[in-house]
């Protein structure tokens, strides 16, 4: 029988994938965007499976309105490493220091 | 059967999320975040949520993910000094992962087989008398209308500062500004001079 748990454990999964992806491809921009992206799916398969478990719609809303703001995130996130792409000719985590931060 | 279903829909999800933060290369990446969206469109599926899993499908597989394809192949990206640190972070990935995993199954009672319940037999929208996009757009379109609106007016915010974002004049091109067009006046192309008539020579009279 499939239950909850099972959700929430692929739940976990995702997300610790994700985080590991964050941590080994942190040279890279765009790896790090997608380890976002996944990071919040992995969210919204809690979400939908606590919904379901709970009988409750506010869960399945909430991912509604998660979808919308990664979907503004992303575009946005993108448009800025093109700009980033064309002033300085890298996306290189490493060289991008000329805010000495 | 839906235990198959979840444990098959479960294992390309997480083989493929594998594939993104592993492989080399940015567009195989891309496409392997693709399938973990599908194959987490077909969990939703399973968990009746059916408006959410197209929704997935649409806007993700639809039109974030190819974003990122087109934005992956308009950059053209050296690959190999991105991957420098990747076999030196990898344990400390693996350690930072494994924890935060067990932690988090603590967290959420996993561990002590509290979740170990298994859904309402019957979907909770028909429960209620619904469709599943019914049981939602009563929700959103009534309690939820004003941060509905908040998303909206989000959204479009997002799209200009996007083309902002992304918009450059090239110096040295043609282009038409049709706002310098339209606001042109007679008196900025047209000249009139006033002068004196002049006595036409004959040919030759020099």
């Amino acid at each position: 029988m499939i239950t909850l748990a099972h959700f929430l454990t692929l739940g976990a999964v995702l997300f610790a994938l994700s985080v590991a992806g964050i941590i080994i491809n942190r040279k890279n921009v765009i790896v790090l965007l997608m380890c976002i992206e996944l990071m919040l799916l992995a969210v919204n398969i809690n979400f939908v499976a606590f919904s379901r478990f709970l009988g409750d719609v506010h869960g399945q809303i909430f991912v509604f309105f998660i979808l919308t703001v990664a979907a503004a995130e992303a575009a946005i996130g993108l448009a800025i490493l093109v700009a980033l792409f064309r002033n300085r000719g890298t996306i290189n985590v490493a060289e991008l220091n000329s805010m000495k931060g | 059967m839906e235990l198959i279903a979840f444990y098959l829909f479960a294992a390309m999800t997480v083989a493929s999320a594998l594939g993104v933060i592993t492989l080399k290369n940015p567009v195989h990446a891309v496409l392997c975040l693709v399938l973990t969206f599908f194959s987490t469109a077909c969990l939703f599926l399973l968990l009746q949520a059916e408006f959410l899993g197209v929704v997935l499908v649409l806007v993700y597989v639809g039109a974030v993910m190819v974003l990122f394809l087109f934005v992956v192949m308009m950059l053209d990206i050296n690959t190999v000094p991105l991957r420098e640190g990747f076999a030196r972070y990898l344990p400390v990935a693996g350690l930072v992962a494994g924890l935060m995993f067990v932690q988090m199954l603590v967290m959420m009672g996993v561990t002590t087989g509290k979740r170990d319940v298994a859904f309402a037999a019957a979907d909770p929208a028909a429960a209620a008398g619904f469709s599943n996009l019914e049981w939602i757009g009563r929700t959103l379109f009534s309690g939820y209308i004003f941060p509905f609106e908040v998303a909206a007016v989000l959204l479009t915010v997002a799209i200009l500062a996007a083309v902002m974002l992304t918009l450059r004049r090239r110096v040295g091109t043609r282009h038409q500004d049709p706002a310098k067009q339209s606001a042109v006046r007679r008196e900025d192309r047209v000249r009139l001079v006033k002068m004196a008539a002049e006595v036409r020579r004959e040919e030759g009279d020099a």
